[in-house]
Formats: C-alpha cells, sequence, structure tokens
C-alpha cells in the first residue's frame, strides 16, 4: 500500500490551505474567494473546536446508525439502461462514448 | 362530492377516492389551481408536472372506473424534492451542476407512492443539495413561509414544507439529513417525520450526507404521515443500508399515552432558548401529563458537540458525494483551459453554490492527509457518545420531547450571510440524526411576531425503530390539540422586492 | 530467504558490485461474475460501449451500491488457495480521486480492513514469496485515447469486480517475478476466480522495484506500470535494475532514482517517467457509507476450504507419484485446470495414464493449438473423456495404429463422433490376422529372393525391407508386428 492514513494532528493547527484543498476537491477558485473562504473556514474550525476537548479514548467510531451487516444480492442480471438513456444526459457523446477533454493515459 | 378536496386529509380523500366519490382529475386539477393562485406569492415548486399528473390521475380513474383494487394514496395529490428521481422529470436539486437533469430511473419510495396512487404534481424548491436550513441556498428560487412570506418556510425541504402547509397538494415529502424536514414542518405548522435511519430506502434520493439522509414526508396530519410511512417504508434490495424490516405498521392503543414516560432533556432547554419557544413547550409538557404521560427529567450530555460532529460528518460525505458532478455524464460542462481536470475543476466553480462549496471543501479538508484522525476519526467517536446519550436515556423513558428549533421561523436575508449562526439552527434536531432515530416535528402553538402568528414545533423522539410508538404519540397529542387545524392566512400580498420565482 | 547468497542480485558490468534488487508486485485481476461488483449489470468484455450501464454504474445521482455474493465466493476460494487469512470483518472504504473514468469520483476499494491478509507463493527454488492483503474493489471504466482529439469513456467496465493482492517486496529476478505471476495465475483460474486474459485486461500487474547494494536498507521505489503480458513484466524489471544500478553508479545524486510511476514502452523495451511522488494523490479513504460490512465466520471459511479443488502444486506431485509422470508432463497437464481434469478422467477410464499423458500433451494440445481448428480449449471440445479413452483402448489392444489413432483424433475434433464409429467409417482397423494379410505378404515376397535368402541364412531383420509394402497395401491398417510374423512364417514354410 502506498497511501496511508496520516498521523492525528492537533485541529488547531493554523488556518488551512484552502488552495490546496480546492484543488484536491476540483475547485476553481480566484483570490478573493481563497480569501474569503480562509476567513470563514477558520471561524467554522474556531467554532468547532470544542470537538477536540472530548475525551474519546477506547469509543468506536460511528460509521453508520444501523448495525446489519452481509447484505448482498445474488449474481443475477437486471436489465441495463439503454444506451440512448444512459447517454441522454451527456454533455458530449461521439458514437456510444462519453467525450471529454483529450488527456494522457493514466492523468489523474 | 362537493367537499373540496383540499379540506381532506390524505387518508380522508383516499377513501373517499375509493369508495368511489369524486375523481383524482378532479384532485388533481384543485391542487393545480391552487397552486396556480399561490405559487406567486410562495414560489414553492421548481418544475409543475401538470399533464403527467393528469395523465396519472386519467389512468387512475380509469382503472377504478374498472374495478381495480384502489391504493392507499389514490388520488392524493403530493409534492417531491427537487432532489428525487421520478424517470425523465427534471432533478436538479437546486443547483446548477444538475441544470436540465431528468434522471433515468425512479427512486424506489417514488415508485412505491405511484403504486399507491399518490399523484406527484411537481419538485419543489430546496436549498442546492439540501445543504442549507432556510431555502435560501437555492439557485433557481426561494421558497415563502405560507404564514409570513417575508420569512423563510425552513430548509432545507423549503418547497414541500410550504405547498402542504398553503395548502397546495396534501402530502409531500423532504429529505431530512440535520433536521431538513423537521424544522421546516415546525416552520410552516405541519407534521415532519424523519424516520429511523434505514426505514426509507434511499435509491432514488440524491446523496447529501449518506449515513444521515433519510426520506421524511410531510403532512397537515400525523395519521397522513403514517400512512405516507406505510407505503413508502420497508426493506430495499437496491439499498444495502435499508432496514431489513416491513414496511411500518401503526401502533393503536386504546389507552393513549397514559403510563409512557416521557424525557425532557434539559440540553434542548438551553437558558438562551427563545421565551415564546420555551413558553409553548411548558404548555405542551402540561398537556403530556394531562394525556397520562409522567415527564422525566433526562441527560443528553454531549448535545453541545452535535453540531461541529455532524458538520464534520456530513461535509465529509458531501464532498465525497457531489464528487460526481464533473460535467461528464450529466449536467452543463464548462471547458477549462483544455485539459481534463482544468474542465472538472470549471464545471464545478461554475455549477455549485457558495454554501456547497464551503461544506464541499470543509469535507475535503477533514478527510484529507493530515486532518483525518483530528476531525473525521474524531467526530465518528463523538458520533457514537452522542448515540450512546440517547441509548441511556431510552432506558429510562419511552420517549423524549423538546422543541424542534429554538426560534420561530426567522426572516429571509436574516442568516443568509452567518454560516455559523445558520448551522447552530439545527442544534437540536442534528443529534438525533446523527443517532439514527426517530423524530417527529408537529405544532404546538403559535407566537406572535409583528402581528402574524408564527407556529411552533415539538420534536417527539423515539429509540431506534419506534416509529411507529412515535407516531402513536403524535397522533394522541394532535387529537388533544388544535394547532394542526389552523391554516395559514390566505391572499397575502406578493413579498416585497424580490420575485421568489427566480433568484439571480 | 537469503540475500547473502552469492548466485542473487545483479553484478554492475561497470563496478563489479553486486545490487540486490527488490521487487513486489501488485496484481489487479477481474472476477469471473455473471454481473458487475455492485450492480446488475453484465461483466461482459467487448459490448458496445456503454451498453452494460446502469444507474448505479454510470453514478447516476441517488443510485446507490450493493455486494455480489459471487464476487466475495470467489475472493474467499481465492484467498483460502493461497493460504491467506480471511477477517471476520472487512468494510468497504471509498477511495477519491477525479478521472474521466471514474464515474463516481471514488472508487469502491478496501483500505485498511481489507477482507484478506497474508499466504503466499512457494516458487519452484523452494522460496517462499508472501501475499501482504488482498482487496475487493471495482474497476474502473475505459478511457480511449488514440481515436482523435477527445477521449472516449466507455464505462462497461466500470464496476466490474476486482481483487488486488498485493506481494511483500520478497522477488529479486524478474524470473521470480514470471513464475510468481505464473503459479498465481494457475491458481486463480484453478479456483474458477478469473479468467486471467492479460489481452482482455482481466488479470494487470504492477511491479515496485528498487535496488541496493548487498548488505545496505532500502533505498527509493519505482512503479512500473503498462505492463500488459508477462514478457513485458520480466522485461520492464530487467530494464529498471539496470537502469537504477547506472543511477546509482554515475555518483550524481540528481540522477538517483526518485520515488515516481513510470510506463514501459513495450516497443523500445524501457520505462519512462510518468508521474512524481510529490504529486501523487491525497485519496482521502473513508469508510463506505453505503455499504454494511462483510462477517466470514469460521465455519464458511471451512465448508469453502473443503470445496477448494486441488491446488496445481499438489496436483503436480500426485501426477509425477501416482502415474508415473515426469516433472515436465505432470508440468504440461497441470497449466490448465480444464486440461488437468481431462487428463485426469481419461486416465482413469482407460487405465492407462501414460499414454493418455502422452497423447493429450501432444496430440490433443497439437490439435488445440491448431490455426486451422475452431477449437481452442478443453471446454470447446466436441468430445468426451470417454472418447479419448476409447481410442487409447484400441491404440493400446493393437486394434490401429498409431498413424491411425492421431487421424481418428483429429476426425474427433473435426466431427465429434466416438472413434469406434471413426475407424470403422475411415477403413482404419488395424488388419492382425486374415487371408488379405497372408495375400498382401505372399505378394511383397514374390522376386525377393535376396531378402529371402539372408532371412533363411539368420539375418532376420532382413525382413523389415517388406513390412513398409505390406503396410501400404493395408493403407496402413495392418498391425506392422503381425506383418512381420507372418512374413517370416511363409519364409520358413516356404520350400527351399
Ligand atoms: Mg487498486
Ligand atoms: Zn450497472
Amino acid at each position: 500500500m502506498s497511501d496511508s492514513k496520516p498521523a492525528p494532528s492537533p485541529a488547531n493547527a493554523g488556518a488551512p490551505d484552502v488552495l490546496h484543498i480546492a484543488r484536491l476537491a476540483r475547485l476553481a477558485i480566484d483570490p478573493r474567494q481563497e480569501l474569503e473562504l480562509r476567513e470563514q473556514f477558520t471561524r467554522i474550525l474556531e467554532a468547532f473546536k470544542t470537538l477536540s476537548t472530548l475525551n474519546v479514548d477506547g469509543v468506536e467510531p460511528m460509521t453508520r446508525p444501523t448495525d446489519f451487516t452481509d447484505v448482498m444480492r445474488d449474481d443475477r442480471e437486471h436489465s441495463s439502461l439503454g444506451l440512448d438513456e444512459t447517454l441522454a444526459n451527456a454533455p458530449a457523446r461521439i458514437e456510444t462514448f462519453f467525450s471529454v477533454p483529450k488527456t494522457i493515459g493514466g492523468e489523474q | 362530492m362537493s367537499r373540496p378536496a383540499i379540506s381532506l386529509d390524505a387518508c380522508g380523500l383516499a377513501a373517499a377516492y375509493g369508495a368511489g366519490q369524486g375523481s383524482a382529475e378532479a384532485n388533481v386539477r384543485e391542487a393545480l389551481t391552487r397552486i396556480d393562485a399561490l405559487e406567486p406569492s410562495l414560489g414553492a415548486f421548481a418544475t409543475l408536472e401538470r399533464e403527467r399528473a393528469l395523465e396519472l390521475a386519467a389512468g387512475l380513474d380509469r382503472d377504478r372506473a374498472a374495478g381495480v383494487p384502489m391504493g392507499p394514496l389514490a388520488g392524493v395529490p403530493m409534492a417531491l424534492k427537487a432532489n428525487m428521481c421520478w424517470k425523465g422529470v427534471e432533478a436538479h436539486c437546486g443547483s446548477r451542476v444538475l441544470a436540465g437533469y431528468k434522471p433515468p430511473y425512479t427512486a424506489t419510495f417514488v415508485q412505491r407512492l405511484l403504486d399507491a396512487g399518490a399523484i406527484p404534481v411537481g419538485m419543489t424548491h430546496m436549498d442546492e443539495f439540501a445543504m442549507g436550513s432556510s431555502g435560501e441556498n437555492s439557485a433557481y428560487g426561494v421558497p415563502r413561509n405560507p404564514w409570513d412570506t417575508r420569512r423563510t418556510p425552513g430548509g432545507s425541504s423549503s418547497g414541500s414544507a410550504a405547498s402542504v402547509a398553503s395548502g397546495m397538494v396534501t402530502i409531500a415529502l423532504g429529505s431530512d439529513t440535520g433536521g431538513s424536514v423537521r424544522q421546516p414542518a415546525a416552520f410552516c405548522g405541519i407534521a415532519g417525520f424523519k424516520p429511523t435511519y434505514g426505514r426509507v430506502s434511499r435509491y432514488g434520493l440524491v446523496a447529501f450526507g449518506s449515513s444521515l439522509d433519510q426520506v421524511s414526508p410531510f403532512a397537515r396530519s400525523v395519521r397522513d404521515i403514517e400512512r405516507v410511512m406505510q407505503v413508502i417504508s420497508g426493506v430495499d434490495h437496491a439499498d444495502s443500508t435499508s432496514a431489513q424490516l416491513p414496511a411500518l405498521e401503526p401502533e393503536f392503543s386504546e389507552s393513549g399515552v397514559r403510563g409512557l414516560r416521557i424525557g425532557i432533556p434539559r440540553e434542548y432547554f438551553p437558558a438562551a432558548l427563545n421565551g415564546d419557544v420555551r413558553a409553548r413547550l411548558e404548555e405542551a409538557k402540561r398537556k403530556w401529563v394531562e394525556l397520562g404521560a409522567t415527564l422525566v427529567d433526562v441527560e443528553l450530555p454531549h448535545t453541545e458537540h452535535a453540531i461541529p460532529t455532524y458538520y464534520v460528518v456530513a461535509t465529509a460525505e458531501a464532498s465525497s458525494n457531489l464528487a460526481r458532478y464533473d460535467g461528464i455524464r450529466y449536467g452543463p460542462r464548462v471547458e477549462g483551459d483544455g485539459s481534463l481536470q482544468s474542465m472538472f475543476a470549471a464545471t464545478r466553480a461554475a455549477g455549485f453554490g457558495p454554501e456547497v462549496k464551503r461544506r464541499i471543501l470543509l469535507g475535503t479538508y477533514v478527510l484529507s492527509s493530515g486532518y483525518y484522525d483530528a476531525w473525521y476519526n474524531r467526530a465518528l467517536r463523538v458520533r457514537r457518545l452522542l448515540r450512546q446519550d440517547f441509548d441511556l436515556a431510552f432506558q429510562k423513558v419511552d420517549l423524549i420531547i423538546g422543541p424542534t428549533a429554538p426560534t420561530p421561523a426567522f426572516l429571509l436575508g436574516e442568516k443568509a450571510s452567518d454560516p455559523v449562526a445558520m448551522y447552530l439552527s439545527d442544534v437540536m434536531t442534528a443529534p438525533v440524526s446523527l443517532a439514527g432515530i426517530p423524530a417527529l416535528s408537529i405544532p404546538c402553538g403559535f407566537v406572535e411576531e409583528a402581528g402574524v402568528q408564527l407556529p411552533i414545533g415539538m420534536q417527539v423522539i423515539g429509540p431506534a425503530l419506534a416509529d411507529a410508538r412515535v407516531l402513536h404519540a403524535g397522533r394522541v397529542f394532535e387529537a388533544a390539540t388544535e394547532h394542526h387545524l389552523r391554516r395559514p392566512p390566505e391572499g397575502q400580498p406578493k413579498a416585497a422586492g424580490t420575485n421568489p420565482g427566480v433568484r439571480a | 530467504m537469503s540475500t547473502t547468497n552469492s548466485e542473487i542480485g545483479y553484478v554492475s558490468p561497470k563496478t563489479q558490485v553486486r545490487w540486490i534488487p527488490v521487487i513486489g508486485l501488485e496484481v489487479h485481476c477481474q472476477l469471473k461474475t455473471w454481473t458487475k461488483l455492485f450492480c446488475g449489470c453484465r461483466n461482459e468484455f467487448g459490448a458496445t460501449p456503454n451498453s452494460r450501464t446502469c444507474p448505479v454504474c454510470t453514478a447516476q445521482p441517488g443510485a446507490l451500491p450493493v455486494l455480489n455474493r459471487e464476487a466475495l465466493e470467489l475472493a474467499l476460494r481465492t484467498a483460502l488457495a493461497l493460504g491467506a487469512s480471511v477477517a471476520p470483518t472487512s468494510k468497504f472504504d471509498r477511495k477519491n480521486y477525479f478521472y474521466c473514468d471514474l464515474p463516481k469520483g471514488y472508487q469502491i476499494s478496501q483500505f485498511d480492513q481489507p477482507y484478506c491478509t497474508g499466504g503466499g507463493i512457494t516458487l519452484e527454488s523452494g522460496k517462499r514469496v508472501r501475499l501482504t492483503r488482498i482487496h475487493l474493489e471495482e474497476d474502473a471504466g475505459k478511457a480511449i485515447h488514440d481515436r482523435g482529439d477527445t477521449t472516449l469513456v466507455d464505462l462497461n467496465r466500470a464496476g466490474v469486480p476486482l481483487i488486488e493482492s498485493v506481494s511483500e517486496a520478497d522477488m529479486q529476478t524478474s524470473q521470480e517475478a514470471f513464475e510468481y505471476l505464473t503459479a498465481l495465475k494457475e491458481i486463480l483460474q484453478y479456483v474458477g476466480a478469473s479468467d486471467c486474459d492479460m489481452e482482455k485486461g482481466s488479470l494487470r500487474c504492477d511491479v515496485n522495484i528498487s535496488v541496493r547494494p548487498e548488505g545496505e536498507p532500502w533505498r527509493t521505489k519505482v512503479e512500473l506500470k503498462n505492463l500488459n503480458s508477462f514478457r513485458n513484466v520480466q522485461a520492464s524489471i530487467e530494464f529498471e535494475i539496470r537502469r537504477q544500478v547506472e543511477a546509482y553508479e554515475s555518483g550524481d545524486p540528481a540522477q538517483f532514482p526518485v520515488q515516481e510511476t513510470r510506463l514501459f514502452d513495450a516497443e523500445k523495451g524501457v520505462t519512462r517517467s510518468m508521474r512524481r511522488k510529490e504529486d501523487a494523490h491525497d485519496y482521502r479513504y473513508f469508510p463506505e457509507p453505503d455499504l454494511p460490512p462483510i462477517t466470514v465466520s469460521a465455519e464458511r471459511l471451512d465448508r469453502l476450504r473443503s470445496a477448494l479443488p486441488e491446488l496445481p502444486t499438489a496436483r503436480r506431485a500426485r501426477y509425477q507419484k501416482d502415474f508415473g509422470l515426469s516433472a515436465y508432463d505432470a508440468g504440461v497437464l497441470t497449466a490448465d485446470r480444464a486440461l488437468s481434469e481431462f487428463f485426469e478422467t481419461v486416465a482413469r477410464l482407460s487405465k492407462l495414464p501414460k499414454e493418455a499423458s502422452n497423447w493429450i500433451s501432444n496430440e490433443l494440445l497439437r490439435n488445440l493449438n491448431d490455426p486451422l481448428l475452431p477449437i481452442r480449449s478443453i471446454d470447446e471440445l466436441p468430445f468426451r473423456p470417454h472418447d479419448m479413452s476409447l481410442l487409447l483402448g484400441m491404440l493400446d489392444k493393437g486394434e490401429i495404429s498409431g498413424q491411425a489413432g492421431r487421424k481418428v483424433l483429429r476426425a474427433m475434433f473435426e466431427t465429434g463422433k466416438s472413434p469406434k464409429d471413426l475407424v470403422a467409417s475411415l477403413g482404419l482397423e488395424q488388419v492382425n490376422d486374415s487371408a488379405a494379410l497372408d495375400d498382401w505378404c505372399r505378394e511383397a515376397l514374390v522376386g525377393k529372393d535376396k531378402i529371402i535368402a539372408d532371412v533363411r541364412a539368420g539375418k532376420t531383420k532382413a525382413v523389415g525391407a517388406l513390412v513398409g509394402p505390406v503396410m501400404k497395401a493395408s493403407k496402413g491398417s495392418a498391425n506392422p508386428q503381425v506383418v512381420q510374423e507372418i512374413l517370416l512364417r511363409l519364409i520358413a514354410e516356404m520350400p527351399s
């Protein structure tokens, strides 16, 4: 595995790098928005800081509110969408493909 | 039949229709007429599906004439929120990023409603991707509160709440992630019910916070809520998180709520609580006692952490759920500098409004390398503590009550510029969502503000899967009070200034 | 494993320094289910682009995943066959990144609780390559870049079930990597988990590789991608070992290998930098809220384990021991599970294991590989093991000659008819004892006084020259052994 979860770090480690986060989220933001967002972020995270005052040692994370496990389906085909339905909302298509700006293989 | 459909609730309407009275077409036409009259002042609907609705009605009328048994919601006009998939009907979720999007499939709960004979007449306005508490975060239109059109009907299921409160339709669906049905129900003086997480399939509900979202009905009576729940609840094999249980069965008890222990959490009655809200809740408490219930003080000590926990969990899930809006398979595309990744960034920058962007960024941040443990993982642990608060309380009591929202409906524009203030309006509803337990909001009185009557909502909260118990208690309370029978004034002038139809 | 073994490593031709390569493999393998991992669309290669899609695998807003039971079953069988341990509870996570072939903007995968850890593969040399983990995940769609001036996206592959197996960096040569892959592929095919067809992309391999001087700690590792055959895996490793050693030996730190992804160019046989680690992703893994956890009980594992087929290594050993086959023949017969099972049935029915081995690994495979015949795999054979055993029986009893046997087998491929019928209809019965045989022999003796004299003088081998003409006269149906006996008898009976 090349990816590893980050080590814990204090929640109040300065203002977040809004530009970096916006890049991760694929949201183009301009410098004015960046400033405004940084300010709002700081305020929001400040208001949320009480979270870090709680002792949560030994508390299991709660990912979802249900205890069900092993919900599965049988390996049976059910009808796919028709090609027209699949492609109907696409802003650009060629033949039965979705079409996107040219990108080299593997670029992510 | 001579009584207008609007004077009946869904149960009454379906019963009359099933008994051969009136016609579905007449019901739909009556609803459309009311909508046409009220829309200019309320702006509840994003799209109206007149022809589809009339076609459905005509089909139903034909079936009835042919002796086909009628479903439990036959002939009932209703509204869907614009984040619900009904094949071929635009579901833009209040977002530019989904402008013109017509889903190629129908949600399970929508199909169940159609099968039961309900007739959706249109899709209602909402905060973009259900992110908001006032309806103001919509790219298309901001609905008004029927009690006072200067005020918000609440959010994010703003249009659905306004459409039911004003009698445009008999019932409507909203979605509740952190209070988005309960709070508008409270602001509009109607019933709104968030079921136990998993009780209603999410298949076909556009995701905001996957572990929190629940399809939730609005109605003008609790028995209508029960009726809708009977139709839409029950396991769905297309949603792995749907509870492996049959549809909800309503509870009936001769003794009403006699002997029931009702918890009063002091955290839901803070010193700063709006005085009118407190006064109405005090009256409601006396009513419960009158009805034979016992009030018990309970503690929900982690309540103060619910808002940060909710916003961390919900935005983290949303940041991922909203990654699919990339301009490839649906929605308008904005080309960037010619590269794929810049097309993504430009499409998303143009498509999402400011609040959605804020939440995507917040969610991306709390999941990102270096912050996951401090924020996201920690929030999941606090979430368990919040759930444990409820589990402990429900060892002592059968139900918990409290205010639905800390204030009555606020003025449009009042909080729009302050995200933190807006977030705090979820303080009474978000803990319930995090815990995944059921809660009903019903009107418990009114306050007068500047010459207008504004409804106050009470939340009735139950343990996981005790949906029927919550609704039964709500029905008993409702039967003993008249708040739910009050209707907003009609013929209100169009709100000064902006036209609610389209927002710049 | 020994790292000081002087056999191991790469000796720099320039400096004579011995460098030790450190190689690990990540193998993505498509599972052979009927439908996709999280939706009911057909898992099918080669269909019209985007015709195998639905709201779930095109990420329509509001659609939700539901796990395919069979995919988990195949994944579990693979884990058990590799001697790995299966987690009693595992869960799915979202791996978030943006690309045109990833419709949801995240891949449903497994991060910190994969369904399987440990296990491994023992190479021919006895060396063990350990597995770190195997996890279950969905495939992405396909982006096509070489058609015109836009990139085209086909989502038929999006959501196809994959298992990703990650090995420890236990390998040190391209040969070991090749062996590991071959063994892994065999096992996946044996348990019925996958076709492992690299041409169709149902098996894909990435290499992690670094080199270090003997006795020194590990150095920077490089990831190699775009390896679409086992040969390419080997070639890229060999190139990369040389490249990295030369880079270090240049002495210029600016040239030292960096942590990056490199693509293999099969035409030129070189690797090229694709992306540096510094712009690597922050995948923001988090638990998939749309899917409940998976639990697997010990009882279920026991049941699955007892239902596993015998694996290739065990089978090879048994063939050598029970049937007396050579290691080579056993290897040929077990390389494919269907072939191996065909062989065993034939051997059992005919009670002629050695002959079955010879005929199957030579004649049967020759026909399978013949481009003039449409039959490509054992599953497509138009006849049954029973027919093959009848053929071997006839050969063993001398009812037909070897040459006739080959003709019959070919005809079986072409017609699917039983060998008995074919022998009759082609007139290939071996004639052992008949007037015709006597006649053909008498004819052959006419005018062959020299040979007759030689035989009489005790040179019985001289009669061999007459067997050919008799066989020819019989159109191959005579038993040459019998012909020889008759010729000798006739000569003895002749008046001198
Ligand atoms: Mg992978
Ligand atoms: Zn699909």
